[in-house]
């Protein structure tokens, strides 16, 4: 390849180029004439709304999609790629955004997939395979995830990183990693930020894309900004907000908007003494129109409070709903009693992603849209239309499946199809992590809708910022329970992160 | 199909420093993970103690070598269409038309195998590659026509059992009584040699290219795609070793008989996928294990010999037959989700 990333005058073409690229799914242009190059030797990263194209771009370069108009180029070239193996032949591999791992096979047999290392009678040599296997694993500083382990078993962070070992093993030239921190802590970033910076110094091209701007900007060399499928322009240095106006093509002044006043104040859910595995008796009042957030450090009992609250978790505690003694032993009965859980990982929890969004929505109202024990047709569809178009879900239509919509509408299914049901006590669980900003800003608004229509909602959030800003009071759990209340006006961000820091140290 | 790609050069192993974590030990991961293998082997051993107890019951002695030979024997064509059932259950997928191809092999064996050395060679060949053509047209009609396998195989069951039919119209045809020997010698249990042959076949698949591809088809097709399987030509093969072993299935089921019978494999596409499910295979693909399926087997066969022995009412015995089935299936099913939830 060293001839090919010298030309005759001495200068470096781009790794990888996407000249004109077009691709359609249907009706829909995902990526519409799109330009798109980086150079050996740096960290390029692609940014944009939700269904901005960038997955599809990735695909287009990766081998994975062929392109319906446009070229590709590698080290200058124009190269057609009729798969992933004729990208990888060119050094071109690709950490895609929904995991290509196979979850009951080992971390070792994922690894080294195809690359088995083959014994007597060309059969894959097992014990080998997992030393090897091992070998690649502490090598990249990763060892805690053990070969032998099935991937079903390792959390989401850590099938993510073998994703990323699978592909840094293969000695790439140019490595597109797809949302590759969404699933990652802190720590598990900082591992990959390693890496690439390690790459980058042995003059490898790295392409990512990530919806948070802190991390762009602390690892990024270049930066391209991505809307309706085509790119706005590529950038050394660009700020925060500038990057956001041109990813919406929208000034998002008052980013966030303000809680409405509260007009009731009459109790809607009370909760004492909630205990049960990582809940240590927390209490807390939720009044109608409320936005009340829960905050503090990742890990601190805050989905045990939403999955105990929602049934879908074993706890003692009193748990008064509307005045009334409530027992809540499963989601039904917190669907009864007019609660509703959006928990964060909507992949598994909720949604059924092959169905389509008509069904999804009117999952929890099928009763009353059904008749004879059939399904309704217009009835259904008319509501189902109706919450389409009033939490302004992006779909190419009712009938296309959940699947095919971006994470931040998928959200907004599941919102729907609570509203749908009336539910009067919204759990929102971390609703807007992975969400790109003007699906975020739109979940503002419409939380803060609800809570004018006087719904209560339970708002925890990984991001204190968020919190901060949108919500009449703020909890702050540790280990358990509700260490500190903070009250709005007048809340920062840094408030809820010392309220969790400080009382952590002076409980110790 | 590009070439596979030449083996990576893996990253230099002594920059590492320092301790690693300790690793759970191999024993206790191949436990936790192959649950149904573990429960198909129990359930085996409580068979047989079962057996041995209502045969001890019955005539105040343990079974002895006639036993073995004979259940070896009998239930050899089970073990041999259940493991070639078990390939395409491992796609996420079921063949039907076992029992057919197992009847037209059969049928084939019957008229045309004739006491000479030449032709018990030159005969089961042909029938084992007729059994893989089979396959190989279920294969087609879903890794390239895109048919659900269930329809797919439903069709083709009626068409080989048709063919079947046509070759040998009313039981008969004759088995030399050489080739039942080497294959099911009634005296001694012989027959254990192929039970351990088909074991390292399977040992074999389960490390070759095609048997990676074969389980990553059935862990996530899209996945396997993505890491540039030829997830079309992995299905195709499935099939088509299906096939094979249904047609292998069929020689052993014409010796077991020493005459030939086109319907007496029906059976065995509903018995060879419940020695699946006892044996621990997930129905819906990417997990189990071939011993498992072996064990399942011998398993359906004991429950029928223990039932022989039990002084049932011959007319009621297919309705126990069905009812200890069922029991088993759902015990290995329940035990296996408990025990792999509580790990
Ligand atoms: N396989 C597919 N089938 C149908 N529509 C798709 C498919 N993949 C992507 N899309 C659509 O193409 C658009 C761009 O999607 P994508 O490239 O995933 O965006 P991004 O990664 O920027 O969020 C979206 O509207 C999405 O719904
Ligand atoms: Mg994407």
């Amino acid at each position: 390849m060293s001839e090919a990333t010298q030309t005759a005058g001495g200068v470096v073409p781009p790794a990888v180029e996407g000249i004109r690229l077009a691709k359609a799914f249907g009706g829909v242009q995902a990526v519409d004439s799109a330009t798109f190059s980086a150079r050996p030797g740096e960290v390029h990263a692609l940014v944009g709304e939700n269904g901005a194209g960038k997955s599809t771009l990735i695909k287009l370069l990766g081998g994975r999609l062929r392109p319906d108009a446009g070229e590709v180029r590698a080290a200058g070239r124009k190269v057609e790629l009729h798969g992933a193996d004729d990208a990888h032949a060119l050094g071109i591999w690709t950490v895609f955004q929904e995991l290509t791992l196979l979850p009951w096979m080992t971390v070792a047999e994922n690894l080294l997939i195809r690359r088995e290392p083959r014994g007597r009678l060309g059969l894959i040599d097992r014990d080998r395979m997992v030393g090897e296997a091992d070998r690649v694993l502490t090598w990249l500083g990763i060892d805690h995830i053990d070969p032998r382990a099935l991937i079903e078993d390792l959390s989401l962070a850590q099938r993510q990183m073998v994703e990323i070992a699978r592909v840094i093993i293969q000695d790439p030239s140019t490595l597109l990693l797809d949302e590759p921190t969404s699933s990652l802590g802190e720590k598990e970033v900082a591992w990959l930020f390693e890496l690439i910076q390690g790459l980058r110094a042995d003059g490898k091209c790295i392409i990512f894309t990530s919806h948070r701007w802190n991390e762009i900007t602390s690892i990024a060399d270049r930066i391209t900004i991505f809307r309706n499928g085509a790119e706005v322009g590529t950038f050394t240095e660009i700020d925060e907000d500038r990057a956001v106006t041109l990813m919406t093509g929208r000034q998002l002044e008052a980013f966030y908007p303000q809680p409405p006043a509260r007009a009731h104040d009459r109790a809607v859910l009370e909760v004492e003494e909630l205990a049960g595995e990582g809940l240590r008796n927390a209490s807390l009042t939720l009044h109608a129109s409320e936005i009340l957030g829960v905050g503090g450090l990742a890990g601190h009992g805050h989905r045990e409070l939403f999955f105990s609250l929602f049934g879908a978790q074993a706890h003692s505690g009193r748990i008064v709903v509307d005045g009334r003694p409530a027992r809540i032993r499963s989601p039904r009965d917190a669907a009864r009693l007019g609660m509703a859980l959006v928990p964060e990982d909507r992949k598994t929890e909720g949604l059924l992603l092959p169905l389509s969004v008509r069904a999804n929505l009117t999952l929890a109202v099928l009763p009353a849209v059904s008749s004879l024990g059939l399904i309704g047709g217009a009835r259904e569809r008319g509501l189902a239309q109706g919450m389409v178009d009033a939490l302004k879900i992006r779909t190419p239509g009712l009938g296309n499946p959940v699947r095919q919509l971006s994470g931040g509408n998928q959200q907004k299914v599941l919102l729907g199809r609570w509203l749908l049901a009336d539910s009067r006590i919204l759990l929102l669980y971390d609703v807007t992590r992975g969400v790109d900003v003007a699906t975020k800003h739109e979940i503002y608004e419409l939380m803060m809708r609800l809570a004018g229509e006087g719904r209560a909602l339970l708002y925890y959030s990984s991001d204190a910022e968020e919190l901060a800003h949108l919500c009449h009071r703020v909890l702050v759990m540790r280990e358990g329970r509700i260490a500190a209340e903070l009250s709005a006006p007048g809340i920062t961000a840094e408030d809820i992160v010392t309220a969790a820091v400080r009382e952590s140290r002076a409980a110790d | 199909m590009p070439p596979i790609d030449t083996p990576a050069v893996p990253p230099d192993p002594t920059a590492a420093a320092g301790g690693r974590r300790p690793r759970r030990g191999k024993v206790t991961h191949f436990l936790g993970q192959n649950v149904g293998l573990v429960l198909a082997l129990v359930m085996l051993v409580a068979a047989i103690v079962l057996y041995c107890a209502v045969y001890w019951a019955e005539t105040q002695s343990l079974p002895g070598n006639f036993e073995l030979t004979s259940t070896v024997n009998n239930t050899m064509p089970l073990v041999l269409a259940a493991i070639g059932q078990s390939f395409v259950v491992l796609t996420r997928g079921l063949d039907l038309s076992i029992g057919g191809t197992m009847d037209l092999a059969n049928a084939l064996a019957a008229v045309h195998i004739h006491d000479s050395p030449g032709s018990m060679v030159l005969w089961s060949v042909i029938v084992l590659a007729i059994g893989a053509g089979l396959g190989l047209v279920n294969g087609l009609l879903v890794g390239v026509g895109r048919l659900q396998p269930i329809l797919a195989t439903l069709a083709t069951l009626s068409i080989y059992q048709g063919i079947a039919i046509k070759v040998l119209p009313q039981p008969g045809g004759s088995i030399p009584p050489v080739y039942t020997s080497v294959l099911v010698n009634p005296f001694q249990p012989y027959a254990l040699l192929y039970v351990l042959l088909v074991a390292l076949v399977w040992y074999a698949f389960r490390r070759s290219r095609i048997g990676v591809a074969i389980f990553a088809i059935g862990n996530d097709e899209q996945s396997a795609r993505a890491n540039g399987i030829d997830t079309v030509r992995a299905r195709v093969t499935s099939f088509t070793l299906s096939g094979l072993f249904a047609g292998a299935a069929g020689l052993f089921l014409a010796a077991t008989a020493t005459a030939g019978d086109a319907t007496t494999g029906n059976g065995f596409t509903l018995t060879s996928i419940v020695a699946c499910v006892l044996g621990g295979m997930n129905l819906f693909g990417g997990r189990g294990s071939g011993i498992g399926v072996i064990a399942g087997a011998f398993v359906t066969t004991m429950i029928v010999n223990i039932l022989f022995f039990s002084n049932i009412d011959p007319l009621y015995q297919s309705f126990y037959e069905g009812l200890f089935l069922v029991v088993a299936v759902v015990l290995s099913t329940a035990i296996g989700r408990f025990l792999r939830r509580s790990r």
